[in-house]
């Protein structure tokens, strides 16, 4: 056991490394201007302003942000995005698991629900986020209750779950469909109602249907905030910092590639939490059934 | 989830475990923005300030020094506001904020919002913060390109947006049209330099405050040193005659007729605002610091060279900062009934109606100021020069 998590981490390590390879050995082989078919660039450019070296990324992160007196060293002020952007999409996340479960309970309950609101799931993952992105940020500059006011980070989380109750939605009815028609039959026969038939039976054989489809919605859920930071203007976050440092793309080109670590570094840790999620569902895992 | 309760309570605890972690850092996120608030104008300001938001737009960075430095210094405050600056974004547009009751004012173009009016948006221009244009088209000195006719036939970048304007309607004056360019249309420009110091784009546009000083901070691999403007020439929309008006005002025109505490508070905004101007041309590495410390990453020569570029966008005033002058309105207009898109259409075809723009509430704030001994004209301005270090830094 401890011996296959050494060699999975040592894995782990050969991965990025081989990436960072890979980039540095194409940089150094690929002509500069790239490769071109006709007046079609097929393969990128290798100039240190598009391709930067990997030392010189790294390096970059020890340095200052700016010159200014209180600027934080950069890779502090990139984790400190990240963090922030993390938090929001866990919440978009929880939002997004939860609504889309409610969902599937509703459409697996009443099949007229089903028929009536399975398209509009659908539909609703076509409409493009950046048109939904400004319209939520509106709408919610007009909820006043008391006290409330709505703050710009909550439209970000509000994005980031409906990206991530889509999944979440399709896979988890399935699962709640999935016993066969002798389990049901059974449950009918003890006379067990709804409810005792949902929690019993239809929930746990939900989990291996769900369990990818979390691990989607976590995905989902980073990239609607970090998109939705970008759309919107909500500060603090990874996409803001995209956006902030594209300024320097040409005279700092290193510095550009910080937040990129830094959506990354987001990425693992929602994929990572998700798969800790799964180890406490670990009894109900019979195998998983890919979304 | 409730059903995982009902089952093993090692399940419980693991799952309850890594769903806590997830609402915790969820609930911790509402301490970590920045300039939403200008200066140290917080939620906690006393009662009697009147409460006053503008939505600028694009995020925090020297273009907006008047607003940031007039929150910093408390002018607001001591016309009795508290004011609210909000950074914009990709996908914001001022205008939609202002008439959706998002913001009281919004910062934005002349020509952009003239579309919008005809399009039903009911807004004032009620001060022209900037007088001149910022935009220009930049090239290297060896493609060739000495003037806007010399764009046919060459990849031309855009950010599009309403951003195109003046360059579809300086290449307009100079009988070049979209036509004429390669696929027919400009290139669209991302929000970097990069495509132009690769030679993807021949002439990219730029704005004299930003992307400009973005070139000028880049690395020239011939030299081993930093671009300088002898590498450029750069076609001024100033120069050519068909700049159009930048940054101003916008309110909210039915608010302004019946509304009248919302008119003072125009004026006030307006007051403090160009009092922000003249902090910001008398003290520009002190201003580049304040919008720097709202919350912009830029570096700090770049802040500074922005600071000082903006200046030169404001002063010297020709009628008093803010005024706009029927000259600069008229040709805008008449620019934007003239210049024809790549899809055919003006940006206007009618003329506007005519509380497009108002001169009332800049003039009263003006009055106040010169009585005051601001001086709002910036005769004797003088730009400062502006080191650009590598990555603006």
């Amino acid at each position: 056991m401890r011996t296959a998590r050494a060699q999975s981490i040592l894995w782990g390590v050969v991965g990025v490394l081989g990436v960072a390879a890979l980039w540095e050995l194409y940089k150094a082989v690929a002509p500069d201007e790239g490769v071109t078919v006709g007046s079609i660039t097929v393969l990128p450019r290798t100039t240190d302003i598009a391709m930067p070296h990997i030392w010189d990324m790294v390096t970059r992160l020890f340095d200052p942000v700016t010159r200014a007196a209180d600027a934080d060293v950069l890779w502090w002020a990139v984790l400190q995005a990240a963090a922030f952007s993390l938090g929001i999409a866990a919440l978009g996340w929880v939002l997004g698991v939860i609504s889309g479960m409610l969902l599937a309970l509703l459409m697996q309950r009443w099949l007229t629900a089903e028929s009536a609101v399975l398209p509009w799931v659908v539909l609703s993952q076509t409409v493009p986020l950046i048109a939904i992105a400004p319209l939520v940020k509106r709408w919610g500059t007009n909820i006043h209750v008391g006290s409330f006011q709505w703050e710009n980070w909550m439209s970000v989380a509000v994005i980031a779950s409906y990206l991530a109750f889509f999944p979440v939605a399709v896979s988890a009815l399935r699962g709640l469909k999935s016993p066969p028609q002798a389990d049901t039959d059974l449950f009918h026969a003890y006379a067990a109602g709804w409810w005792t038939t949902l929690i019993r039976l239809r929930l746990p054989a939900s989990v291996p249907y769900l369990m990818p489809a979390l691990k989607l919605a976590a995905a989902n859920a980073v990239v609607g905030t970090v998109v939705a930071e970008v759309s919107i203007g909500l500060g603090g976050g990874i996409g803001r910092m995209i956006i902030e440092f594209a300024a320097t793309a040409s005279g700092d080109p290193a510095k550009t590639w910080a937040p990129i670590f830094g959506a990354v570094l987001i990425g693992l840790l929602s994929a990572g939490l998700v798969a800790l999620l799964g180890r406490g569902l670990g009894r109900f895992r019979r195998g998983e059934v890919p979304a | 989830m409730a059903f995982i309760a009902t089952r093993g309570a090692r399940a419980a605890a693991f799952t309850a475990a890594a769903l806590g972690a997830l609402t915790l850092t969820g609930c911790s996120s509402d301490e970590a923005e920045p300039a939403a608030t200008g200066g140290d104008t917080g939620s906690e300001a006393p009662a009697e300030l009147t409460a006053v938001s503008v939505q600028l737009q694009w995020l925090t960075q020297a273009q907006f020094a008047c607003y940031y430095a007039a929150a910093d210094q408390g002018y607001y405050e001591d016309e009795g506001l508290d004011v609210t600056i909000i950074p914009g974004a990709v996908d914001i547009v001022p205008i939609d904020v202002l008439t959706s009751g998002g913001a009281d004012f919004a910062v934005s173009w002349v020509p952009k919002v003239l579309g919008a009016i005809e399009q039903g948006a009911t807004v004032t221009n009620v001060a022209q913060i900037f007088e001149r244009s910022g935009t220009m088209q930049v090239a290297f000195a060896d493609s060739g390109i000495t003037s806007a006719a010399d764009l046919a036939g060459k990849s031309v970048g855009s950010w599009g947006y309403g951003n195109e304007w003046e360059l579809i309607a300086g290449m307009q004056a100079n009988g070049v049209t979209l036509a004429d360019l390669p696929g027919g249309a400009t290139v669209q420009q991302a929000f970097d330099m990069n495509a132009f110091i690769a030679g993807d784009i021949d002439a990219a546009q730029a704005m004299t405050y930003n992307e400009y000083a973005q070139v000028l901070e880049t690395v020239n691999p011939e030299t081993g040193e930093l671009y300088t403007p002898e590498d450029l020439v750069v076609i001024d929309w100033n120069e050519e005659g068909t700049a159009m008006l930048q940054d101003a005002i916008w309110a909210d025109s039915e608010r302004l007729a019946s509304d009248e505490d919302y008119a003072a508070t125009t004026t006030k905004f307006i007051k403090g605002t160009i009092k922000g101007c003249v902090y910001a041309k008398d003290e520009p590495e002190a201003a580049a610091d304040i919008v720097t410390a709202a919350g912009s990453t830029l570096g700090t020569s770049h802040q500074l060279w922005m600071t000082n570029e903006v200046n030169k966008l404001i002063f010297p005033s020709t009628s008093g900062v803010g005024h706009i002058n029927e000259d600069q309105w008229s040709s805008t207009v008449a620019m934007a009934l003239e210049t024809v898109n790549p899809e055919g259409a003006t940006i206007i075809t009618a003329d506007p109606p005519e509380t497009a723009y108002s001169n009332e509430y800049v003039d009263a704030a003006l009055e106040e100021l010169k009585a005051d001994g601001v001086d709002v004209m910036g005769e004797d301005f003088a730009p400062i020069e502006v080191t650009l270090n590598e990555g603006g830094a």
